[in-house]
């Protein structure tokens, strides 16, 4: 009944092998022991979205997952998709329009983003309102984060409001 | 009124350019206090009191002492032998009480969450299980929870040595204000309660602490908003020299305010570091955040508005109760929430009778001190409620009766009742380009329409003033050492790039951004040549830091005017290997050019390369000065103050009495625009906030000075489903204490939004014959407004 | 805020699963995709001796769709309910449901079986599986058992499962043909817990409401299916005088709670309100069927 657990993982693209206590959640591991420290924590109760990371592909909350259930796991964080070059885009459009402030939030942000975006569809406003309802910002008052994602998932220059206004 | 400095305020001045530094944050790659890697760092945990008021009977501490991986389990008054404690009061709002506060509680604990024991163990996880293994034996006392009881001769004292429960009380109260509500025609009275709040930001405080006993060298490594004021108050109460003591701010994840307090557990952790002789790191997690980090608000205020047979404000009066916690907290006191409500309140309005009476009374919560605001939201609140309760008493049109009674914009420089000395404000023109923007009367006629439909929509305005950019006479002619102050130095690296220190520091504001365009603009360079550094006490001059809305208004002032001196010595340098006059040169996007021709004559670099390694080629009696340091301060009034005007437009569902905020206007004059983009989101986050506080926030607690709702769980923030799309305008009326003519605006959005919000809902509900005045303005306040449910307040 | 300590073992099967709760009895929890554990375990409300990871048994997996209804393995996510055409075709109220429950990042993670078994009184799950009539399939150490959602919910918390239960799979009944739904839910923020739901389901033919089923949630320690308010609209036209009476019979039978958000008042009188506009859209004409 081990209170230690070996893991295999593979986290951005590298495979990590590692023994670790059955309570530390995935957060933790990639910050305290992979220096990942990119994903934060603003409230270890899974209310403000900090913590975002892939795991196979799906977004989840970093601190409400154990790093002991994710054996054979692929997880994903902003380091990741940030030097792969797959959110190069919403990068550029978060730089451009200032969707951050202190920056706390911005890679559980992008993550979320980058998740709508993958739908590959045109969104309304409010759809991208409420997808990104998970993630906390203290700073914005989100309407640049909006419209950086809007830019992005729409890239046509149209979204999904009727009135096809913008802003 | 004397223009800006035209050769130094201009491009890039003005324009809204993103931040360069935001590119690390979009990586992963900003680096707050939790993210920073120290060599055998500890971790520390703090027992905090479950009780509110209770004495201390006995610590036992064995079993945590034996508990795996801790290395230290330190008490209260094993630490209060590290430290002098601090007694919060400031001498120039007279009269002020309280007690000495420890980092850790010693024998008796005053407020549920106040620290009573260290642990520190290898982690973070170790340290919280041994902290539940520490046994405290506490003797409950009644809590004082009740700020309208807390004066009462049965109310037990919070602190019996101070005598009473009176923190501190303020009175403006000239003679003839009780005729002038004789000679009124209309007299409304509303009592308005603003709810205790917190302003959370994402990240929580955290500080490492690292004590090197060999070069008796404090380093702390602190997400904080005020470096200087950190090093002397840790200096002094950790009896210190001032410069043994380095503060660095590492990426701080937001403040608003909370991060310019003294906190005792971030001071135990830097005393415990010298105790063990080792790095130890505290991060508040989310629980303890909400009983330890500063709340703010929480006012009860009755005002009474008097107009006359015109619909004139004829005179003001208010009451304001507010209770601040067992402590005053240092070092900046506890009182200013209360000044700035009873002498903002009103204050956009011509008031021929005015009177404020401020009572501030200690209570077993938390404590309370200046957050985002300070009071001002409540003033705006307040005044602007009533304005539009007479407005609607009297049949004006809220518009319309702000059109009579604003401060004409002729009228400066105009004293208000309440004493603030008005530079020059824009309210009329603000308000006219409000209602422009927001096309306030089609809303009227859509809110008809729709009213016949059964929907209830509302459209709230709001006239505000802000107090920014600090003099010395808030805080440090009254003995805080709070420098009001800010210095730059710019200097030429050899490379032609410029180094940029100043004493502000950056929580995502865009400070960074904003004094490199200053600079930039001073000097004729792109922003991008300039590298601001900021946030460190070994490095940077001294500065007040950035809090009250200072940032650009004061160390952009300081920045400007070293680059306009630094870019005079650099043309008269070059004009010595050019053999031509300075005045004839001119620095345009890098370049020395000659000024009548805008011919190339020599890059920064050449220059710099010369200055620095070729200085033979200067005459032998030049020694050139390429770091040039200036310093600003505001001196002729309190505040450099700022107005604006806020539109909402919400629709109220009277069956649930749900609030769904539809789109918000605002309108704001903070002089010389900088950076528009920065700016305007400065404002967005700012209304966001203030829509929370309105709809959302109230930190409650029960009869034993128990919070209720502490975690994100129940204290619920604004999120982006809810949030409105907000426009955002301005008007610019530069100060003339500056040549860069920039006044604050960091606090706009949280001030005038509340009174917006309310408003607006009160405006959907007149038809139902129902107002509110208590804040949160939460679904069941509105049905018990409406009489569709029994009110619980 | 780090989880006390605890071991951690993963089931191989169901019926490892509980093997290991039968040896380690009240110690024990089990934890899918934890997404209200885990908040519990890191505010340190629960410190279980042993968590058992059930998140690998294929025996809880699966969504299938047939004529005599849906089944869902414990293990489907929130997501997966979301975004399936077998449940968007078979069981629409559960589509509709699906996007109030938290955010996409819980949603990924969170399971059905989960937040049957959990049982809090303002999830959504529950008081779907009420209105739908569904089964939950438990299995234990005596084997597999189906109970009816009508009993499987017993108080705060509490449900049917007993000493080494876990929940298999929920069994949602064919739908009859022209069943409308309706999903509510009252929160002050997109995602958060209700301060008041309803599920409602109803046949609208020939200008009459036939086997109206409505499930309140964060009405109660437990949910709520209103039977006397739904005796009183069946067979009716949902004219204002069956909804005066079948709000007075739903006021009568719901026993709400205050909290910070509501008091009971408040929530008697907005349970009403979602029960008028259910009934509203269940017997709009304009509809589709």
């Amino acid at each position: 009944m081990p209170e230690s657990i070996p893991v295999s993982l593979t986290v951005n693209g590298r495979r990590v092998e590692a023994t670790i206590p059955a309570r530390l959640t995935i957060v933790d591991f990639l910050r305290d022991h992979l220096g990942l420290t990119g994903t934060h924590v603003g409230c270890a109760h899974g209310v403000c979205g900090a913590c975002t990371v892939r795991v196979d592909g799906a977004i989840i909350r970093g601190c409400l997952t154990l790093t002991a259930q994710l054996d054979g796991g692929t997880i994903e964080t902003i380091e990741g998709v940030a030097d792969s070059g797959e959110i190069a885009d919403l990068q550029e459009a978060f730089y451009a329009r200032n969707a951050m402030q202190c920056g706390f939030c911005t890679p559980g942000m992008l993550l979320t983003a980058a998740s709508l975006k993958a739908r590959g569809r045109p969104v309304s406003r409010q759809e991208i309102r409420d997808h990104i309802s998970g993630n906390l910002c203290r700073c914005t008052g989100y309407q640049a984060i909006v419209d950086a994602i809007d830019t992005v998932v729409n890239t046509d220059g149209v979204n999904a409001d009727s009135d096809g206004g913008r802003r | 009124m004397t223009p800006p400095d035209s050769a130094s305020v201009r491009a890039p001045i003005g324009e809204p350019l993103p931040r360069p530094q935001s590119r690390r944050f979009l990586f992963g790659r900003g680096r707050y206090v939790d993210d920073v890697a120290v060599a055998g760092v500890a971790h520390v945990v703090y027992v905090r009191s479950p009780f509110a008021a209770a004495d201390i009977t006995g610590i036992d501490v064995a079993a945590a002492k034996a508990a795996p991986g801790v290395i230290a389990v330190v008490t209260g008054s094993e630490i209060a032998e590290w430290h002098d404690p601090w007694v919060a009061t400031i001498t120039n709002l007279p009269g002020q009480k309280s007690p000495p506060q420890h980092a850790l509680a010693l024998d008796r604990v005053r407020f549920q969450g106040e620290p009573v024991v260290a642990v520190v163990a290898e982690s973070r996880a170790e340290a919280e299980d041994a902290a539940e293994l520490v046994e405290v034996d506490y003797a409950p006392l009644e809590a004082v929870v009740d700020m309208e009881t807390a004066l009462d001769p049965a109310t037990r004292v919070v602190s019996p040595e101070l005598g009473d429960n009176l923190f501190w009380r303020m009175d403006i109260d000239p003679p003839g204000v009780s005729e002038a509500f004789a000679r009124s025609t209309t007299v409304v009275e509303e009592t308005f309660h603003i709810g205790r709040q917190t302003l959370a930001p994402l990240e929580p405080r955290g500080i490492v602490a690292d004590y090197d006993p060999a070069e008796q060298r404090l380093t702390l490594t602190f997400a904080t908003q005020v470096p200087h004021i950190m090093r002397y108050v840790f200096a002094k109460h950790l009896r210190l020299d001032e410069h043994r003591v380095r503060v660095v701010c590492p990426d701080v994840g937001g403040a608003f305010g909370l991060k310019i307090h003294t906190y005792g557990d971030e001071v135990a952790t830097a005393i415990l570091s010298m105790m063990l002789k080792r790095p130890l790191k505290f991060i508040a997690d989310r629980l303890e955040s909400f009983v330890s980090d500063v709340h703010c608000r929480d006012h009860r205020v009755k005002a009474r508005l008097g107009l006359d047979a015109e619909g004139r404000i004829t005179a003001l009066e208010i009451d304001d109760l507010t209770a601040i916690g067992p402590f005053s907290v240092y070092p900046r006191s506890s009182g200013i929430e209360a000044l700035l409500v009873c002498t903002f309140t009103g204050s956009p309005y011509h008031l021929p009778a005015f009177k404020a009476a401020g009572k501030v009374v200690f209570t077993n919560k938390n404590v309370m001190c200046q957050l985002r605001g300070v009071g001002m939201p409540i003033a705006c609140s307040v005044g602007e409620g009533i304005i539009d309760k007479a407005a609607r008493a009297a049949g004006i049109d809220p518009l319309d009766f702000r059109r009579r009674n604003l401060i004409p914009d002729d009228a400066y420089p105009y004293t208000t009742a309440s004493g603030m000395p008005f530079e020059s404000l824009s309210q009329q023109a603000a308000l006219e380009k409000l209602a422009a923007l927001m096309d306030y009367d089609g809303l009227r006629r859509e809110q008809a329409e729709l009213r016949e439909q059964g929907v209830y929509r509302g459209i709230g305005l709001a006239c505000f003033v802000e107090g920014t950019a600090p003099s010395p006479a808030i805080y440090g002619e009254g003995g805080a050492p709070i420098s009001a102050q800010d210095t730059c130095t710019v200097r030429l690296e050899p490379s032609g790039a410029l180094t940029c220190l100043v004493g502000v520091s950056e929580q995502g504001q865009g400070a960074e951004a904003v004094i490199a365009q200053v600079t930039a603009a001073a000097i004729g360079v792109a922003h991008t040549d300039i590298r601001v550094l900021m946030g460190d006490t070994d490095a940077t001059p001294y500065g007040g830091g950035t809090w009250a809305s200072r940032a650009t208004a004061i160390a952009g002032e300081a920045a400007r005017k070293a680059g306009v001196r630094l870019r005079a010595n650099i043309l008269g340098l070059a004009g010595q290997l050019l053999q031509a006059r300075g005045e004839t040169l001119d620095i345009r996007a890098g370049t020395i050019v000659d000024a009548a021709t805008g011919e190339a004559r020599m890059t920064l670099r050449e220059l710099g390369h010369a200055i620095h390694f070729r200085t033979t080629e200067f005459a032998p009696d030049t020694h050139p000065e390429i770091a040039v340091t200036e310093q600003f301060s505001v001196r002729s009034r309190m505040f450099l103050y700022t107005n604006g005007a806020m539109g909402c437009h919400v629709e109220v569902d009277p069956e649930t009495g749900f609030v769904t905020v539809l789109k918000v206007w605002c309108v704001e004059d903070c002089g010389t625009v900088v950076n528009p983009m920065l700016l305007d989101d400065q404002i967005r986050g700012g209304i966001v906030q203030g829509i929370g506080n309105t709809l959302y926030e109230e930190l409650v607690y029960d009869g034993e000075g128990q919070l209720q709702n502490g975690s994100f769980i129940d204290y619920l923030l604004p999120m982006a489903g809810e949030m409105p799309d907000i426009e955002v305008a301005h008007i610019e009326t530069p100060t003339a204490e500056s040549g860069l003519g920039a006044k604050g605006a960091g606090e706009a959005g949280i001030i005038g939004a509340p009174g917006a919000v309310l408003n607006a809902i009160n405006d959907a509900l007149a038809p139902l014959g129902a107002s509110v005045s208590r804040q949160p303005y939460t679904p069941e306040r509105i049905l018990a407004a409406l009489g569709k449910v029994p009110s619980r307040d | 805020m780090k989880p006390p300590l605890f071991d951690f073992q993963r089931a191989e099967t169901v019926d490892h699963a509980i093997a290991l709760l039968g040896e380690h009895g009240d110690e024990a929890r089990l934890i899918a995709g934890g997404q209200s554990l885990m908040a519990s375990l890191n505010f340190r409300l629960s410190s279980p001796g042993l968590l058992i990871d059930i998140t690998r048994l294929d025996d809880l997996k699966g969504l299938t769709a047939g004529a005599d209804g849906l089944s869902l393995g414990a293990l489907t996510c929130h997501s997966e309910i979301l975004l399936s055409q077998d449940i968007a075709r078979n069981a629409p109220l559960m589509t509709a449901a699906a996007p109030h429950i938290a955010h996409e990042a819980i949603r990924n993670r969170g399971t059905i079986g989960g937040s049957i078994a959990f049982a809090d009184p303002a999830a959504e799950w529950p008081a779907c599986a009420l209105a739908l009539d569904a089964t939950i399939e438990i299995a234990g150490p005596a084997g597999i058992r189906r109970v009816p959602a009508t009993d499987f919910f017993k108080g705060l918390y509490e449900t049917e499962l007993g000493p080494g239960d876990l929940v298999r799979a929920i069994h949602v009944p064919a739908r009859p043909a022209g069943e409308r739904h309706s999903f509510q839910e009252l929160t002050r923020r997109h995602g958060d817990y209700a301060i008041v739901g309803l599920a409602a389901l109803a046949v609208w033919r020939d200008g009459r409401l036939a086997m109206p089923r409505l499930a309140f949630f964060g009405v109660g320690a437990k949910p709520v299916l209103a039977t006397a308010a739904m005796a009183e609209l069946d067979g009716s036209a949902g004219d204002a005088a069956a909804m005066g009476r079948a709000c007075e019979a739903l006021t009568a039978e719901l026993d709400p709670f205050d909290d910070l958000n509501a008091s009971a008042e408040t929530r008697r009188h907005l349970a009403r309100t979602l029960l008028r506009r259910a009934v509203a859209r269940l017997t709009w004409e304009g509809a589709d069927a």
